[in-house]
């Protein structure tokens, strides 16, 4: 190693906006074929530093160095030159052009008269995608791709360029496992070609999976980097919050209820088949899978957002039909949605506002809204479920993720819902929000709550569930109880292995 | 946080501060350009002003509204012209001459009723179809002018009421009675949008339609009331026009939906929905009022107006982005 010189560099990078110290002398490096975790909570200063890197921001002081080269990034397509490229969390790219027309988007090769050379573009991605290894060509509509794939795109995007250092923001937060390990797969080939790879993620299991050391960010300074493989997910979470975090299991201590809502040979066209379960009072059901495996269909069809083709649902033993989230809602169901921002949250309007959305039709004084109800119900759940923000005005999209999911959970809890479906609860949200959400559907279960928990991250579904539903292509593969569930039993039932159906 | 208030108290002032330096512009050139030896200021030609921005002014605030519920309505001149024609041919009726004066509050209603309906045929398409508002109105648009040449060719309807002038020139505390209905849509429509559930709910489709629908909201009819509310101001505003003029071609009302868009926009309602202001948007209508009589009060002939105004209103659209765009990254293009 000694020989080597780092493919990136930063020292003491510092950024000041006004009032904050975004940055504070952060300085770490990454070798050729190494990759590189940065790691930190919401807030903490990632997306600042990347944004420097990404020639967004301009440092105020501190250095990037290139292969032993200091530069400078003016704009984000002087970083693209200099070797930086970013596979960004949310993708940008054109969905009704072919894949090859997205990889050299902008750079089309030419023939005279400013016509498009086919056959050399096709020629040349066909090659790219032969290194990736993936199933479709560069003929292929990138609409037609799935997330997975459109991501693969991106990174084939990367590589046409004679990339230094390539940096992954959260690039696995909508893969589903089966795809992380298409994804794993393509890292190493790029560690191989002697790339330096930052990868920024919240999820301890990927980071000690793939990564060689581990870079910390708190509050905008640099707190030390850790070699992966003499590190363990305590220390690393010290550094990132300086305290523990507890993601053992946690069954119910509490005695069950009645059956709240049971589900008896749904269906929904091809979406999902023949599906079964149960949800007790006081209960947390976690439903398992693959994306696109039909739990999100699921939740949508219990709260009136798609109609189901047959079955039954019955809420409290009494057979119901759910024609649209209004009725839903009337019969005590709340869905807190995958997609926090496109659908759960009014992201131009005040917290206060957001959290009674569903409810002031009732709240009214005449003609007119009572808005001393509603800062009263927005006073009580921000109290209840710790809320931090600076007061109901606040408009919401200026939250942190956690806090946004809180407003969300707060909104349907203030509906004193019987049935509480989450669907991806912590999607996107640090570490220390994480199981503070986590705890937060523990004692909704103990407060006697039926709670349905979709999620794609298996710890959390190990942690916070009572009972497990796993799921493979719309059909329920099995159910566990909590003392019977590996996380080997549980991978093989959702790849369609090894489950036993439940009929 | 200083700075984000700032921010936002240029982006809710500007139309304000463009007021006032027109106010001053036009009265400054008017000493030495204005054929006219009157001031600008004058009180008597202020007033004039506000009667004069009431009909675009009270269709632009039902136009916030549908803007704010993330649609759009074309049609509005076509009922416009549509409602005027039905206000004023029910006078000629015979059953209405046998009413006396009570002929007047039935022909209004006639109109006003006429507005409803066409707005609710537009809000029910918009709503059943799912079709974009933008086709659904400019259907609607070609349609009801359509039935507007139906109705009597291309001849003008006319009916001249003395009552009904007097009513519409009468002045209480120094405003005309069209200046009133404009602040009377404008106060009521405010409370509607900022105080009832109707307008939250409104404001909370047009920002974002799926998390709406999650929270148990019913999209549609709340948008066919909006449609249903544009089509009455319509014809309120065709109603308070034509008391006074009593004639009506079957031309009027071209291009209007083009001036209150413009209005709006110009008050600060988003074309893409969920964030604008009623009050914004009568400073709109009164800076484009102002604009039109300060070009004629320095001379300047009409066809320069709409140059005036159409470059005014691309120069305040990316005065607006530039101030939204501060501290955020956008794409450079």
């Amino acid at each position: 190693m000694t020989a080597m010189q780092p493919a990136l560099r930063l020292e003491g990078i510092v950024k000041t906006f006004p009032g904050v110290r975004a940055l504070d002398g952060v300085s770490f490096d990454v070798m050729p074929g190494e990759v590189h975790a940065l790691m930190g909570e919401n807030g903490a200063g990632k997306s600042t530093l990347m944004k420097v890197l990404g020639g967004i921001h301009q440092p105020d002081a501190g250095r990037i160095i290139v292969n032993e080269v200091p530069v400078q990034m003016a704009t984000p397509l002087e970083a693209k030159a200099k070797g930086i490229v970013f596979i960004h969390q949310e993708l940008s790219l054109a969905e009704e052009l072919s894949v090859a027309e997205n990889i050299y988007l902008g750079e089309l090769p030419c023939k005279s008269f400013g016509r498009v050379d086919w056959a050399l573009l096709y020629e040349r991605t066909n090659d790219i995608l032969k290194r990736l290894n993936v199933g479709f060509n560069a003929k292929t509509l990138v609409g037609d791709l799935s997330i997975a794939n459109q991501q693969m795109v991106e990174i084939a995007r990367a590589l046409t360029h004679d990339a230094k250092a390539v940096i992954f923001d959260e690039p696995t937060a909508s893969l589903t496992d089966a795809e992380k390990v298409v994804l794993f797969d393509v890292i190493d080939d790029l560690k191989a070609a002697g790339v330096g790879i930052i990868y920024i993620s919240h999820r301890m299991e990927e980071i000690f999976k793939i990564t060689d050391r581990i870079s910390v960010l708190r509050d905008g300074s640099y707190r030390g980097t850790l070699t992966t493989c003499d590190t363990d997910q305590d220390a690393v979470t010290h550094l990132m919050i300086g305290r523990a975090l507890d993601l053992s299991r946690s069954a119910a201590q509490h005695e069950l209820g009645d059956v709240a809502i049971e589900v008896r040979g749904l269906c929904c066209g091809k979406l999902f088949q023949d599906v079964h379960f149960e949800v007790r009072r006081g209960e947390v059901l976690g439903f398992y899978g693959l994306v696109g495996a039909g739990r999100t269909e699921i939740a949508e069809t219990l709260f009136g957002l798609r109609s189901p083709s047959a079955g039954e649902i019955l809420l409290n033993g009494q057979p119901v039909s759910i024609a649209s989230p209004a009725d839903a809602i009337a019969m005590g169901i709340s869905l807190v949605p995958e997609d926090r921002k496109g659908q759960g949250l009014i992201l131009g309007m005040n917290c206060r506002d957001n959290m009674t959305l569903p409810q002031i039709s009732d709240l009214t004084a005449g003609p007119f809204v009572a808005e001393g109800s509603e800062i009263a119900i927005f006073d009580q759940y921000r109290d209840k479920l710790d809320i931090r923000t600076p007061g109901w005005k606040q408009q919401v999209g200026n939250l942190s993720g956690g806090n946004q999911q809180k407003i969300v959970i707060g909104k349907w809890l203030s509906m004193r819902p019987d049935i509480l479906i989450v669907d991806e609860p912590t999607r996107g949200i640090d570490v220390g929000s994480k199981s503070e959400i986590h705890n937060l559907i523990r004692d909704l279960a103990a407060q006697g709550y039926a709670v349905i928990v979709i999620s794609s991250e298996m710890p959390e579904v190990l942690h916070v569930s009572d009972r497990i539903v796993a799921m493979y292509s719309g059909r329920v593969m099995r159910t566990f109880a909590a003392n019977e569930v590996t996380e080997d039993n549980l991978i093989q039932a959702i790849s369609g292995i090894g489950g036993d159906r439940v009929a | 946080m200083t700075n984000v208030t700032l921010t936002t108290l240029l982006k809710r002032g500007a139309i304000w501060g463009f007021i006032l330096f027109e106010l001053i512009f036009f009265s400054v050139a008017g000493e030495f350009m204005s054929l006219s030896n009157k001031a600008f200021m004058d009180i008597d030609n202020m007033l004039l002003l506000l009667k004069q921005s009431a009909p675009i002014g009270i269709i632009a605030i039902g136009m916030t509204v549908i803007m704010i519920n993330g649609n759009i309505d074309l049609s509005v001149g076509a009922i416009y012209a549509l409602c005027a024609i039905v206000l004023l041919d029910s006078l000629n009726w015979p059953i209405m001459a046998g009413l006396g004066d009570w002929a007047i509050p039935l022909a209004w209603l006639l109109a006003l009723l006429t507005g409803a309906g066409l707005g609710a045929i537009n809000g029910l398409i918009v709503w059943k179809t799912g079709v974009d508002a933008f086709i659904v109105t400019l259907g609607s648009m070609l349609g009801f002018r359509g039935l507007v040449f139906m109705y009597n060719g291309e001849n003008p309807t006319s009916h001249l009421n003395w009552t009904l002038v007097d009513f519409a020139e009468a002045q209480v505390f120094g405003l005309h009675t069209a200046t009133w209905f404009l602040l009377a849509v404008t106060a009521i429509m405010w409370f509607v949008m900022h105080k009832t559930v109707h307008g939250r709910n409104a404001y909370a489709i047009g920002d974002n339609r799926a998390a709406a629908v999650n929270a148990g909201i019913r999209v549609g009819p709340h948008m066919l009331i909006n449609f249903i509310m544009i089509g009455v101001l319509a014809a309120l505003s065709a109603v308070v026009f034509y008391s006074e003029s009593g004639s009506v071609n079957p031309n009027d009302g071209q291009l209007y939906e083009l001036w209150v868009i413009t209005a709006v926009v110009l008050g600060g309602t988003k074309l893409t929905g969920g964030a604008g202001s009623i009050i914004g948007t009568f400073g709109g209508v009164i800076a484009i009022q102002l604009l039109r009589k300060g070009l004629g009060h320095i001379g300047a002939d009409t066809q320069t107006v709409s140059l005036v105004i159409g470059l005014i209103l691309i120069a305040v659209l990316f005065l607006d982005r530039q101030l939204n765009r501060k501290g955020k990254e956008e794409l450079r293009i």
